[in-house]
């Protein structure tokens, strides 16, 4: 399996990854090599065998809707690259 | 040196009990140790020298008051990638270089708690995605039994730390090796417990189904020691699984009688160095003298194909998780752009090292329509026989033996450019992820002056098992008695 650089271009926007040329061209050698050493998963047969979800066999976890405190807003912004008043601030998503 | 800093958490705890030292005494030793050998091995990204002070000072007025547990006032060095409220918490990475986070993880609460006291954060590959700790995005840490040598990773700055008596424990965290790897590359004792054993509320997500805290110490005991501490259910971890923590050190037993244990064929085979694989055949003897039947006739023969479903799963769960940094709420922004999509872009090419970016295009093509169940699901499924394989082998025996790595630690650079060869080295290790189970690495021998590790594997929710093992194995040897010279 051969990845293309247009392939790489699309992978990065699902990602939404910027990358420098240099990047991709390193990227679509790198990411074929390990693809290729995937394909030895094709000789296990799993025709029967489901898929394992999680490591240890857990059922859904509920709990009781219960309150409890929140961290106080100004916590919770104070890592924020930009913000105003109570909000995160970020670029128009509307023209 | 101040040879306070070369303690056990326990042999230091006897001396708190009975008050010939304390724990600020105990803290400034490491502290002052910390301050000689850091320039040389870059395990820590953060050093609380004041913050630690204070906490010793605490810890000290509780032993005063007859009021003492088994970690109190004993210095730890924490992974950077669990959050600790107040001190920044960067993964190593330049995405959170600046990140204090709001809140402690449930780990961090329970050696509070328990009136530890926390030292700093230690070095790590960024996003815990590494083998070698070159993949942080500050610095390398060095192997501190010869410095021209990587400490594995990607837990290799706690690791390094306990092995150069910067810290007297750490507290790290395994995806694919990451505990066991480095405390094998740096003579150290490290378990990675089954899967929802330890709370993971605090801990950065690299692979939901994979991740998990445990302790990086010096000896069986302190191993013991922390699990009681950090091991049981957390409401806040809907993975963490509710099932009783028993008392570990009441397993710490010196004979192996009656104990069955597996030596498991495929992890002796190619690519392994000579010198590794005879230690190993030493150590298994060593198990027989001490009681323990050995079985040589285990195969777990999906073990050739772990690496692929590792190197699938692993990715495609990061790609997810880390979706999250887009500038926004915390973390490195590039707002120099003129969409807000573009600026997600940014930020993501600036702040994230190429591993980093390698293993999300690499999950990110594995969970992208067309090849989803080419890749995950396939994954997922081998996944399920790997289990299997380990169920079988525990049918029949208590535990596995097999090495930490094929290697001892490698030359600064020597894998740097070869994702596959770098991913090659934890091939001993990711098996026990994959399969949830626990697994231990302790100290058993040296090739050219560099440690090796032997892995003892056991069942799902008996790690008091390894912890037998390894107590038992350190009463016949002198290994983890060990120390580099720096």
């Amino acid at each position: 399996m051969k990845l293309s650089r247009q392939q790489v271009e699309h992978v990065a926007w699902l990602a939404r990854l910027g990358l420098s040329e240099a990047e991709i061209e390193k990227f679509a050698v790198e990411l074929s090599n390990i693809l290729e050493n995937f394909e030895i998963l094709n000789q296990v047969d799993t025709a029967d065998v489901p898929p394992a979800t999680h490591a240890v066999p857990l059922q859904s976890v509920f709990r009781e809707d219960q309150s409890s405190p929140s961290y106080p807003q100004s916590d919770v912004l104070a890592n924020a690259p930009k913000k105003e008043e109570s909000c995160f601030k970020v670029k128009p998503v509307l023209e | 040196m101040n040879k306070l800093c070369q303690l056990t958490i326990h042999e230091a705890h006897e001396l708190l009990k009975r008050r010939e030292i304390s724990s600020v005494e105990l803290t400034k030793a490491t502290l002052e140790r910390i301050a000689e050998v850091e320039d040389k091995i870059h395990a820590c990204v953060t050093v609380t020298g004041d913050m630690a002070l204070k906490q010793a000072e605490e810890a000290d007025g509780c032993i005063r008051n007859g009021n003492i547990t088994p970690l109190a006032g004993v210095p730890v060095l924490i992974k950077d990638v669990i959050c600790t409220k107040g001190i920044r918490t960067t993964c190593s990475s330049k995405m959170l270089e600046n990140f204090v986070p709001p809140y402690d993880a449930t780990v961090i609460g329970k050696l509070k708690t328990q009136k530890a006291v926390i030292l700093g954060k230690g070095n790590m590959d960024e996003f815990a995605m590494g083998s070698s700790t070159e993949h942080s995005a500050f610095f390398p840490t060095h192997n501190p039994w010869n410095l021209g040598y990587v400490p594995g990773g990607s837990s290799g700055g706690p690791a390094a730390a306990v092995a150069g008596d910067e810290a007297i424990y750490a507290i790290g965290s395994d995806t694919g090796g990451s505990i066991r790897q480095p405390a094998g590359f740096c003579g150290v004792v490290g378990l990675k417990p089954t899967y929802g054993r330890v709370s993971r509320f605090g801990l950065v997500a690299f692979a939901s189904s994979l991740d998990q805290i445990g302790p990086i110490v010096k000896d069986a005991t302190d191993c013991a020691l922390v699990m009681n501490a950090i091991a049981g259910y957390d409401s806040m971890d809907s993975t963490s699984v509710d099932y009783p923590v028993p008392n570990y050190v009441s397993y710490l037993k010196g004979d192996l009688k009656g104990l069955r244990i597996g030596i498991p064929r495929e992890y002796f085979v190619e690519g392994m160095q000579s010198g590794v694989k005879s230690a190993l055949e030493i150590a298994i003897k060593k198990l027989k003298e001490l009681g323990a039947e050995i079985d040589w006739e285990v195969s777990l023969p999906s073990t050739k194909y772990a690496l692929a479903v590792y190197y699938i799963v692993a990715p495609s769960e990061a790609s997810a998780n880390l979706a999250r940094y887009d500038g926004v709420k915390y973390g490195f922004s590039e707002q120099d752009a003129g969409s807000v999509i573009e600026a997600t872009e940014k930020t993501r090419q600036f702040g994230f090292g190429t591993e980093v970016k390698r293993r999300i295009m690499l999950g990110t093509y594995a969970l992208s329509a067309g090849y989803y169940d080419a890749y995950y699901l396939k994954a997922q499924k081998v996944r399920t026989l790997i289990k299997q394989e380990y169920e079988q082998a525990f049918e029949k025996c208590d535990a596995l033996v097999t090495p930490t790595s094929p290697t001892v630690a490698f030359k600064l650079g020597e894998k740097l450019e070869d994702p596959m060869q770098m991913y090659l080295s934890d091939v001993c290790t990711l098996p026990i992820n994959i399969a949830g189970i626990p697994a231990i690495s302790v100290p058993a021998g040296f090739v050219d002056g560099l440690p090796i590790g032997m892995q003892i594997m056991g069942k799902p929710f008996n790690e008091e098992t390894l912890l037998h093992i390894a107590f038992a194995y350190e009463q016949a040897t002198e290994w983890h008695k060990s120390k580099p010279e720096i």
